[in-house]
């Protein structure tokens, strides 16, 4: 395969997965302010902006902290790299680079993603918000099953290896703008709880249902946490991004007979979450844990890149 | 229009029109004209969400366009389709062997065929690939030849595509879209299949490679990337022919052999179908300033060790002051008359066209040899007096800088426009493949459609749009 062919299939898989959990993060912060009993208002959608690193740059806009404001931006605004039609955009132009690589219905899905949002001036009120996200996220979970029914082959690899590691990322990041609501100073682990904001949280990680399955005993703090870092069987978890980071790699390394640096760091990282407890993760503190955790995401993305020579 | 042949329903007032494609004009009648518009409208969606677009430069707005289809086929008979493969097969062997020659002896030169000067002070002449030896002295691999049709037996050659003819996909992707959306039509009449296109062209290129390749060449389509508005086309025929679809910066040249850069490290290239300009392929050859290309491509080529298609240099055959001596070339290479007419030129040149071009200018199209998109000509039966006049000033000035044609009366197939199924003029693009036994063609081509009334403009960038070119296996529809 061709080096540039790889890194475009990695990226794609990156924005894909960005544009998705940007959707979501917008439908869940519908939720939280619109459609509450409690509108939790400006605090709501300042958090949203922060999660997604785009909180800076939306100040510099000078655009006021509401509902209409806000979507707009993470929606339609191609000003910044952040919003969903951006994604979409660089998603749909690496696809178009690789299009051999990719199967007619991988190609098309992000086609029809692409095309939701192309000549759409605003989001409109919040039904039709809620619509056109939900839509994107049709059309990207569509793209999730056309890249697994495509061959298991290194086009389909890198793919989900970008998927991967853009998932990490995007989960640390939200526990860790949320961490405050999990873990209230001056409460302690277990006592009262902002539970439509952990709704969010579950939500936006699509993990409500789950997390019902999971534990029976109501929400909790310490829960959220272990669900979202160390479970395996929760697919946007950390430990679940990380194990399929070190599967994908193992194919690659199977096919072009030899390991690297981003084996290693892939590895080690998953050996540590197999290990870690979430009391330990608690104690230590989760910010610092959460850091560290993007630190070495940061670092395998970068090991990616010079073993598959992107550049 | 007023006059022309239709291809289906025969030239006006001649009430039989043409039986064999009656059931298709029957069908034609009774389809509800909503039905044929939903049936096209479902056809441009599934080319829109595959993505089947052309890219219209500095056009902001919809920088990526559909091209338009149209749901009524063209029909050839076998008959007609075997003569013009006949024509078109003895028109490109010929085009190789005028290649082949100019880069080499020169002996249709020596001969006083052709004016030296028309050939050597060519702008498409490339002096730097002289005494290149492709291998099996094949050129022009890949041949889009430009026909147009005024009566029923009389097909012309308007153009020849020798450097990187585009649109096969649409030859291939309106065939899927019709069979899709309609069936029937396959049954009222015996199509011959279009698919083994992408198996030809792969064969193709295969057996284009360097002796030294071995018997498994790495073959690669090379695409100046997926701004250029042809990327759809480079990207389909690399999938389905299934090899890599590279950019300049995925090669490099060393030790005057070329490699691609892969995830486990540099895989040799033995054949490049490229779909760039000689002009781009090799900025230390070609032209400097180019920041598209593969430095020493070019020196790669010239040892041998690696295959071009088509190879740099053939842009001197489907040059326009070139086509007027096609017939000569054809006759010299051949040793037959041509079988495929050239559309009638006369070359200002030469003092008897120049007189009859002068006697007759309300009546022709008068071109520069070396101009194109429609600058510094005259069309005769729509100019005035003055503008007449005032041509024949400049057209005396310089004769040699000129060509003259008749106006022809294309001719038209019908087509669903907005006022319902109308007449619309079409032409012809077949693709005409050379392999080291000879030249290979599949039963189709690229018909595409003016779809303004009484326009003879068929290009995509002007409202042109595409068709289905149905060739039978037989005569006319399957008796039913």
């Amino acid at each position: 395969m061709l080096s540039r062919t790889a890194s475009c299939l990695y990226w794609l898989g990156r924005y894909v997965e960005r544009a998705e959990f940007t959707a979501r993060l917008v439908e869940a912060t519908l939720r939280l302010d619109a459609l509450s009993t409690r509108p939790s208002g400006e605090q709501a959608w300042m958090s949203a902006l922060t999660v997604l690193g785009v909180d800076a740059d939306y100040l510099a806009t000078g655009g006021a902290i509401t509902q209409e404001s806000v979507t707009h931006f993470l929606t339609l605004d191609t000003s910044h790299p952040g919003s969903v039609v951006s994604c979409l955009d660089r998603a749909r132009d690496n696809a178009k680079a690789v299009r051999t690589a990719l199967s007619r219905e991988a190609w098309s899905s992000i086609n029809r993603a692409w095309l939701l949002f192309q000549g759409r001036a605003a989001p409109g009120d919040t039904q039709d918000t809620l619509e056109l996200v939900q839509q994107a996220e049709n059309e990207t979970r569509g793209f999730d099953g056309a890249v697994g029914r495509m061959l298991h082959n290194p086009s389909s690899w890198f793919l989900k290896l970008g998927e991967s590691v853009e998932r990490a990322d995007s989960t640390a990041r939200l526990l860790d703008v949320k961490y405050h609501l999990l873990l209230p100073e001056g409460e302690t682990v277990g006592g009262v709880v902002d539970r439509d904001q952990w709704q969010t949280i579950l939500h936006t990680v699509s993990a409500v249902n789950a997390y019902r399955w999971l534990y029976r005993d109501g929400l909790q703090a310490a829960s959220v946490i272990e669900l979202l870092v160390l479970r395996r069987e929760m697919p946007r978890s950390l430990a679940a991004s990380c194990e399929e980071i070190v599967a994908m790699l193992g194919e690659l390394g199977q096919l072009t007979g030899t390991q690297g640096e981003a084996d290693r760091l892939a590895r080690r990282r998953l050996a540590a979450l197999r290990e870690a407890r979430v009391s330990s993760i608690i104690g230590g503190g989760l910010h610092e844990y959460l850091t560290a955790f993007l630190h070495d995401n940061a670092a395998l993305d970068h090991a990616i890149a010079r073993q598959f020579r992107f550049f | 229009m007023n006059g022309a042949f239709d291809e289906i329903r025969g030239f006006p007032g001649d009430t039989a029109g043409r039986p064999e494609f009656a059931p298709l004009t029957h069908w034609l009648e009774t389809m509800p004209r909503a039905e044929l518009e939903r049936r096209q409208q479902a056809a441009e969606a599934m080319f829109r969400q595959l993505g089947i677009t052309f890219a219209v430069y500095g056009d902001a707005e919809a920088d990526e366009r559909i091209i338009p289809f149209d749901i009524v086929p063209r029909i050839l008979t076998a008959r007609e389709w075997t003569r013009l493969s006949a024509g078109l097969e003895q028109r490109v062997f010929a085009i190789n062997a005028f290649l082949d020659d100019i880069y080499g002896a020169r002996r249709i030169l020596a001969d006083k065929v052709i004016p030296e000067e028309l050939a050597l002070c060519n702008p498409q002449f490339r002096p730097e690939v002289a005494g290149a030896h492709p291998p099996h002295n094949i050129w022009a691999h890949i041949c889009g030849i430009d026909l147009v049709r005024t009566g029923p037996d009389d097909f012309w050659v308007l153009e020849d595509n020798a450097r990187t003819p585009s649109g096969v996909s649409y030859m291939l992707e309106d065939r899927e879209a019709m069979i899709r959306l309609c069936p029937e039509l396959f049954q009222m009449f015996r199509v011959m299949p279009v698919d083994s296109y992408t198996d030809l062209l792969h064969q193709t290129m295969q057996r284009a490679a360097p002796v030294s390749a071995g018997g498994n060449p790495v073959c690669v389509i090379l695409t100046p990337g997926h701004y250029n508005s042809a990327y759809y086309e480079h990207s389909f025929l690399a999938d389905t022919i299934g090899v890599e679809l590279v950019e300049p910066a995925d090669l490099e040249v060393d030790d005057d052999r070329v490699w691609m850069r892969t995830i486990t490290g540099r895989v040799k290239v033995d054949v490049i179908y490229r779909r760039i300009d000689d002009d781009f392929l090799d900025p230390l050859f070609f032209r400097p300033d180019s920041l598209l290309g593969v430095p020493g491509l070019m020196a790669a080529y010239r040892a041998g060790h690696v295959s071009i298609i088509n190879a740099p240099g053939t842009g001197v055959a489907d040059d326009k002051a070139i086509y007027s001596y096609m017939p000569e070339i054809v006759r010299y290479y051949s040793g037959s008359d041509p079988i495929l007419p050239n559309v009638e030129t006369w070359r200002c040149r030469e003092p008897d066209a120049l007189q009859y071009t002068l006697d007759n200018l309300e009546k022709l199209v008068v071109k520069l040899v070396d101009g194109s998109g429609g600058y510094g000509m005259l069309v005769g039966p729509t100019s005035s007096n003055a503008e007449i006049e005032k041509f024949r000033a400049i057209l005396l000035a310089e004769p040699h800088r000129y060509i003259a044609q008749p106006t022809l009366a294309l001719s038209t197939v019908p087509t669903l426009v907005e006022q319902g199924v109308a007449p619309r003029h079409v032409d012809f693009r077949p693709y005409v493949l050379t392999q080291p036994d000879g030249v290979k063609l599949v039963p189709g081509g690229l018909t595409r459609v003016a779809l303004k009334e009484g326009s003879l403009v068929v290009n995509s960038s002007q409202g042109g749009g595409t068709k289905d070119s149905f060739i039978l296996a037989d005569e006319g529809a399957v008796s039913c």
